[in-house]
């Protein structure tokens, strides 16, 4: 039995946790924010990584950004990816969803020219962009199943080329079998990430990482991409406008505390008078 | 930026919401944004549409009559055998070719796992845009484009993006961010029986099984009461302080991302960004600083009531009505003071089972 041939997008994302508002201004404040690899993806590598330690076969992890998205990459390689590929371009500025799924379905028909391929993972989302939408474009340009928001993979059967994965939904987890190749959303939280042992991340520093620009990534169709392929504008950035008041503070003396507690009972009932 | 008008896309007219249906019913979002798409249509002038999909019965008439109530002037009803069950390719593939069929030039889902997941496809499929997670839709007046707001950099800034060249015009819409319209009972509006063609065996991905979620499932977003605590709260031990009183008041517990992390409570209660959104009549932050990942899940609810021992919190930017002080002490007085009826029996909101 020969072992999957899988694909893992990652996207380099600025660490949202140390992004800051200007408290005058209300602009983004980017400049030494670090980029990290997109934590979802984590997720997604790491499933990708498990059906590697069972059944063997191949990882390629690829990445569209700018060249310094190289270090999402190397990371990528420290955890246990074979191969990693950079689609880097000008010609991608500015992509939105529909640019960015089309660029990166591309780059993975290039990639199974190489091989065929068997799986694509992605994660959920990202944590800036935040919108889901690339996985299932991508499987859609590419003709895949799309299985989003798996939370489990109890078979992957490579001999017929059958997989049964769980499907999580706010009501309950959809038991779904479909055929090869498919795309997989990975949903977070579903297993606890490894760690790169220092050997691990010496052969990342060093393994050669590719770089593909627009042709090399089998694009012609410059409307499809960067500004000209993105139907979406960004009209307007803004604060949010605060309601002005600050909250209606209850006095009160620490002997009691009763009083308190009934005059705020009060005021709700006053305020939601269909309840009294 | 100079909005250009391609005349080729005043073909486009309408404003529709696909009705994401379960077994268990409509999910409440689909009623939210038809309100929405009430405002939106009349604004441009034109209709709103409704697209209710699933296998014949019943309750496939009764849905779409609801959909009339709720705001819609056409239905277009498809009812098919391998509609049972939400799976990506006859959902995508009906959709697309309604859409083809009818041109709207406004589609909207709900942001569940189903209309993202159905949204991201018939977006792709089509080659226009999709704005994911709106909070706020509105139309441009200069373009006549729908303007759809949504959170970027976790609540801090808001963008609205418009799709200038490309019809439909799609959107994404969390969950109870935008009102429920009011149900007009006889409102009269058109239910079309479209016929899509669908066949089992070309359908590759099957279901073989439903698991419902078992356990601590709640659904907080459709909850009326929450009584949310946070890291103030200081041990896993005082949220049944919460519970007490959530249960008094026939409410839910919700909790901070912190107080997730610390293990005090299960995940499904997360109220915020990366949680839930919730929008409930009365909503009680205990030991809650108030930091803006939490807010952007909370601050549309009617009523908020903050209890935090630091008088800066930012929490109380957003309460109506705060008490300065210890949560730990105070959890069990305002339990108490509902317990002895000070809010009478019937004050509890209908639906929910008030403490014995
Ligand atoms: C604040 C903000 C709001 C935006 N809103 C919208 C919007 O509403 N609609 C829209 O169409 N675009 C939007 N964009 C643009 C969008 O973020 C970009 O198109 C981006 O390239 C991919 O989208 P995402 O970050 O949302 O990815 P998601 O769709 O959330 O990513 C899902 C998964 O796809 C994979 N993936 C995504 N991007 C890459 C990549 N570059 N390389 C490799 N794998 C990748 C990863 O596995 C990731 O986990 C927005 C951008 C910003 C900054
Ligand atoms: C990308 C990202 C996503 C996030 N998503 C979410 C999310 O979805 N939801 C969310 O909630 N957070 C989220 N966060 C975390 C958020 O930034 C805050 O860290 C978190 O909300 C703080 O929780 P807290 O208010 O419980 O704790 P703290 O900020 O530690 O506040 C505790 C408060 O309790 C008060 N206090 C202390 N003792 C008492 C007492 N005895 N009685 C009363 N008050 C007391 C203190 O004065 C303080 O205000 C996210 C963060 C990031 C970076």
């Amino acid at each position: 039995m020969r072992g999957p041939n899988i694909v893992v997008c990652v996207k380099q994302v600025p660490d949202s946790a140390q992004i800051r508002v200007h408290p005058v201004t209300g602009t983004i404040m980017r400049q030494g924010v670090p980029a990290v690899l997109n934590p979802y993806d984590l997720f997604a590598l790491e499933e990708a990584l498990r059906i590697k330690d069972r059944l063997g076969g191949r990882i390629v992890a690829l990445c569209m950004g700018p060249p310094q998205a190289e270090a999402a990459l190397r990371k990528a390689l420290s955890l246990g990816v074979d191969d990693a590929v950079l689609v880097s371009d000008r010609a991608f500025a500015g992509s939105d969803t529909l640019a960015t799924s089309f660029a990166l379905a591309n780059a993975i028909r290039r990639l199974s020219e190489e091989k065929p391929i068997d799986l694509v993972f992605t994660g959920k989302q990202t944590i800036d962009g935040d919108t889901g939408q690339v996985g299932p474009g991508v499987a859609k340009r590419l003709g895949m199943h799309l299985l989003s928001y798996v939370c489990r993979i109890p078979i992957l059967d490579m001999d017929s080329g059958t997989i049964v994965a769980h499907r999580w939904t706010e009501r309950g987890v959809q038991v779904l079998t479909s055929r090869l190749p498919c795309l997989i959303t990975v949903l977070e939280g579903t297993s606890q990430g490894r760690f790169a042992s220092l050997p691990e991340m010496i052969r990342a520093a060093r393994q050669p990482i590719r770089v593909w620009d627009r042709k090399a990534a089998g694009i012609e169709d410059l409307t499809k991409i960067g500004l000209k392929g993105s139907p979406t504008v960004v009209g307007k950035v803004f604060a949010p406008s605060r309601r002005s008041e600050r909250a209606e503070c209850i006095e009160w003396e620490p002997d009691h505390p009763e009083t308190a507690v009934a005059l705020l009972w009060e005021k709700v009932l006053a305020r939601q008078p269909e309840w009294a | 930026r100079k909005p250009t008008f391609d005349p080729r896309l005043a073909e486009y007219r309408g404003v529709w919401v696909f009705v994401e249906r379960d077994l268990s019913g409509v999910h409440p979002v689909s009623w939210e944004l038809l309100g929405a798409a009430r405002r939106l249509a009349d604004q441009l002038g034109s209709e709103v549409g409704a697209v209710v999909a699933g296998v014949p019965e019943e309750a496939l008439d009764v849905d779409s009559r609801e959909a009339i109530a709720y705001g819609a002037d056409v239905v277009y009803q498809v009812g098919h055998p391998v509609l049972a069950g939400y799976r990506n390719e006859p959902y995508s593939k009906l959709l697309c070719e309604l859409v083809k069929r009818h041109k709207p030039e406004i589609l909207l889902l709900g942001a569940t796992s189903l209309g993202r997941d159905l949204a991201s496809s018939v977006a792709t499929t089509l080659e226009t845009g999709l704005t994911a997670d709106c909070t706020e839709l509105a139309i441009d007046r200069e373009s006549r484009a729908l303007a759809a707001t949504r959170p970027t950099f976790g609540g801090n800034l808001l963008c609205t993006i418009l799709t200038l060249n490309y019809r439909p015009q799609m959107a994404t819409v969390r969950p109870r961010v935008l009102p429920s319209p009011a149900k007009v009972r006889d409102r009269s509006g058109q239910i079309r029986k479209e016929e899509i063609e669908l066949h089992e065996e070309e359908i590759v991905t099957k279901i073989a099984q439903f698991l419902p979620h078992v356990g601590d499932q709640v659904d907080l977003a459709l909850s009326e009461v929450i009584v949310a605590g946070g890291k103030g709260l200081q041990k896993a031990a005082n949220f049944a302080l919460l519970e007490d009183l959530a249960l008094a008041l026939g409410g839910e517990v919700g909790a901070t991302r912190a107080a997730v992390q610390a293990g005090w409570i299960d995940p499904q209660r997360q109220i915020g960004q990366t949680g839930k959104t919730v929008r409930p009549k009365l909503y009680i932050a205990a030991g809650i600083s108030g930091a803006i990942q939490h807010r952007v899940g909370m601050e549309s609810s009617d009523l908020i009531v903050a209890i935090n021992t630091d008088p800066n919190a930012p929490i109380f930017e957003v309460a109506h009505y705060g008490i300065v002080g210890d949560a730990v002490a105070l959890l069990p007085l305002l339990t108490r003071a509902v317990r002895g009826r000070i809010l009478p029996e019937k004050a509890t909101p209908s639906g929910l089972c008030a403490s014995p």
